[in-house]
């Protein structure tokens, strides 16, 4: 017997049965590609070679195709690494701390949100790779036994933390996808025929879906759940100590590993929101990404957004009360200096924008949470401009104080991570199944109303 | 030639594949495996078996990541070639603690699913012997390894018919 809850919305709606489940989400996988999906991939892929073209050119020339100059050295390369890994860590909170909660609704969501942390993760390290300017020495960050001399890598340096950081994140992420793809794609290879099924095939690692299989199976995913939750708080501290550890008027603050965090999560449920938004529409799964599941993650949003506020203003407290002449420079000179306007899109975008979220009706509004999510997104991008570039252009130094300006060179390698992060994204929703089968089948009978009716 | 035959009742819901499983069992009829479309909790503890233990191999290969993290970076740093970074020590404990976590964690994990794909016998090549393509599907699958049973064919399909499977198969394989 299942009791359900008379409050509670049901997660999945529109009375599916099982087979309505699996019908519904390999259809697409199935199907032939559609005339949307064709443009949206053709798009992305141009968008993909036109920036590859301005990677590739930024690798021939050299860093003289940003706008760098002697006083900002870091500028939209870090910016977007620090973006990009950002919104990836939506992916996993949704998979793997939502499953600590029990939070059922993320069923719906975590494959694709998954999928959009692999995305994102592979184009942060692009950034990381551009940034090197020499990328085919990139396994020097690693360590190796070498002839170089004392060449260890230094293991005191966030640097060095990051490399192992993200690349496990990576790893793991991968596995954690994975795992939970496994009998989605035997539900696909037992539909399937031909060439179709022996792929499928091998990728189900031949899965029959015993119970004594599932036991094991649910077990792994609680721990891999339980091993990412630490992990991907830890990867976003790493990232933000990337700057706390340096001494910097404006990056030395103890408050940057939480803040951070938050940040991450909320970037990264912003692009979920997009993402999913797009996905519910074309794929016809207002069923399964209802207006509860847009609800609940404009929730999420609204708290991070508000998180990060209590952040920025404790910033501005901390370096007034700590009478650090420089300190506070650095943070007047945010608000109040040539880069003011940056700020006050941080503000307006991060702070601002999502409070419009405890209105029930705007949190339910789809056109208004997708505005909001890219307002965000935007905001989030600018929160890591102002960090980096405002507490750099104007040193120590007054005679070598400076603005910065973008040239192509940095335009064009952001659009590379766009055009490969959207070229990705298609090329999953199209061949594997965009929501785990699996997972909504085991929340049905709880939740769907035909169960309850009854 | 047939080696193995089964019988598999096929079942459309949870409840009444827990129901029909616990019955099944107090009769003395052994099952060999119920194949389900999705996990459902309780089946394993019903069918008998033992709790899973996959924290056993995570615990174990994540104290091996641990050891071999800390062996690495003290003795690279601390050992082979101590540097003078700032006057600090030469082994600084707290700042190693990054790269020992994200190693035990990466063994943890990748120790664990691949423990957990050879217990399974999971393989990009592993041909599976699947009683019903329905179970991955819709329906619950539960296969009955005659050859292991004393009670007679008929018996047993009747009884699963009678707790509650909408149609009973032979399976030869």
């Amino acid at each position: 017997m299942s009791v359900v809850s008379p409050i509670r919305e049901h997660l999945v709606t529109g009375g599916k049965t099982y087979h309505d489940v699996t019908e519904d989400i390999c259809r697409h996988v199935e199907a032939k590609p559609t005339k949307e999906w064709k443009v949206a991939f053709a798009i992305s892929v141009l968008v993909l070679l036109y920036g590859g073209s301005w990677v590739l050119w930024t690798w021939w020339e050299g860093l003289g195709v940003w706008g760098l100059n002697k006083t900002v050295g870091w500028a939209w390369d870090i910016t977007n690494f620090v973006w990009w890994v950002g919104i990836g860590h939506a992916g996993t909170l949704i998979s793997a701390i939502l499953l600590l909660f029990r939070q059922k609704w993320r069923t719906s969501i975590n494959r694709a949100a998954e999928a959009m942390t692999i995305f994102a993760v592979l184009c942060a390290a692009s950034f990381i790779l551009m940034h090197m300017g020499r990328p085919w020495l990139a396994y020097w960050a690693l360590p190796f036994p070498n002839t170089f001399g004392s060449l260890w890598v230094n293991f005191n340096s966030p640097l060095v933390w990051d490399v192992f950081a993200i690349s496990t994140y990576f790893s793991v992420s991968c596995l954690f996808w994975f795992i939970g793809l496994i009998p989605d794609l035997a539900t696909i290879r037992d539909r399937a025929t031909g060439v179709r099924k022996s792929i499928y095939g091998a990728l189900s690692l031949g899965w029959t879906g015993g119970a004594k299989t599932w036991a094991r199976y649910e077990d792994v995913s609680l721990i891999l759940a339980g091993l990412s939750t630490p992990l991907v708080l830890s990867v976003h501290t790493i990232v933000s100590m990337d700057f706390a550890t340096s001494v910097i008027p404006g990056w030395h603050t103890t408050i940057f590993p939480p803040y951070f965090v938050a940040g991450a999560i909320f970037s990264g449920f912003a692009m979920v929101q997009n993402l999913m938004l797009v996905t519910r529409v074309v794929y016809k799964l207002e069923d399964y990404i209802t207006l509860e599941h847009i609800s609940l993650m404009n929730k999420i949003i609204t708290v991070t957004g508000s998180i990060v506020g209590v952040a920025y203003i404790t910033e501005f407290f901390i370096a007034a009360y700590s009478g650090v002449e420089y300190e506070k420079y650095a943070f007047f000179n945010r608000a109040a200096g040539p880069l003011w306007w940056s700020y006050l899109a941080m503000m307006t975008c991060n702070v601002l924008s999502p409070q419009i979220f405890w209105f029930k009706s705007m949190r339910e509004n789809i056109v208004v949470s997708f505005v909001i999510a890219v307002v965000v997104n935007i905001g989030m991008w600018f929160e890591r401009f102002v960090i980096i570039v405002t507490s750099l252009h104007r040193d120590y130094l007054p005679s070598s104080w400076t603005y910065f300006t973008p040239r192509m060179g940095d335009i064009g390698d952001y659009l590379f991570s766009f055009g490969f992060f959207f070229t990705c994204f298609l090329l999953f929703s199209k061949f594997l199944p965009v929501i785990n089968m699996a997972e909504v089948k085991s929340v049905l009978k709880s939740s769907s109303e035909k169960n309850s009716k009854q | 030639m047939a080696d193995k035959k089964y019988l598999v009742g096929i079942f459309n819901d949870e409840d009444v594949v827990m129901d029909a499983v616990q019955k099944i069992r107090s009769k003395g009829i052994k099952i060999h495996e119920v194949f389900c479309p999705y996990p459902v909790h309780g089946l394993d503890h019903v069918l008998g078996y033992e709790r899973p233990r996959m924290g056993v191999p995570a615990f174990l290969f994540g104290i091996t990541g641990t050891s071999l993290a800390f062996l690495l970076t003290f003795w690279t740093l601390g050992i082979d070639w101590p540097m003078n970074i700032g006057g600090k020590n030469f082994f600084p404990f707290p700042t190693n603690i990054p790269i020992v976590f994200e190693l035990t964690v990466l063994l943890a994990a990748f120790g664990m699913a691949f423990t957990f794909f050879f217990m399974e016998g999971l393989g990009p090549s592993v041909k599976p012997l699947i009683f019903d393509v329905r179970s991955t599907d819709d329906k619950f699958a539960m296969a009955i390894d005659l050859n292991k049973n004393t009670i007679s064919d008929s018996e047993i399909s009747s009884f699963l018919k009678e707790v509650g499977a909408e149609e009973v198969n032979v399976k030869e394989v």
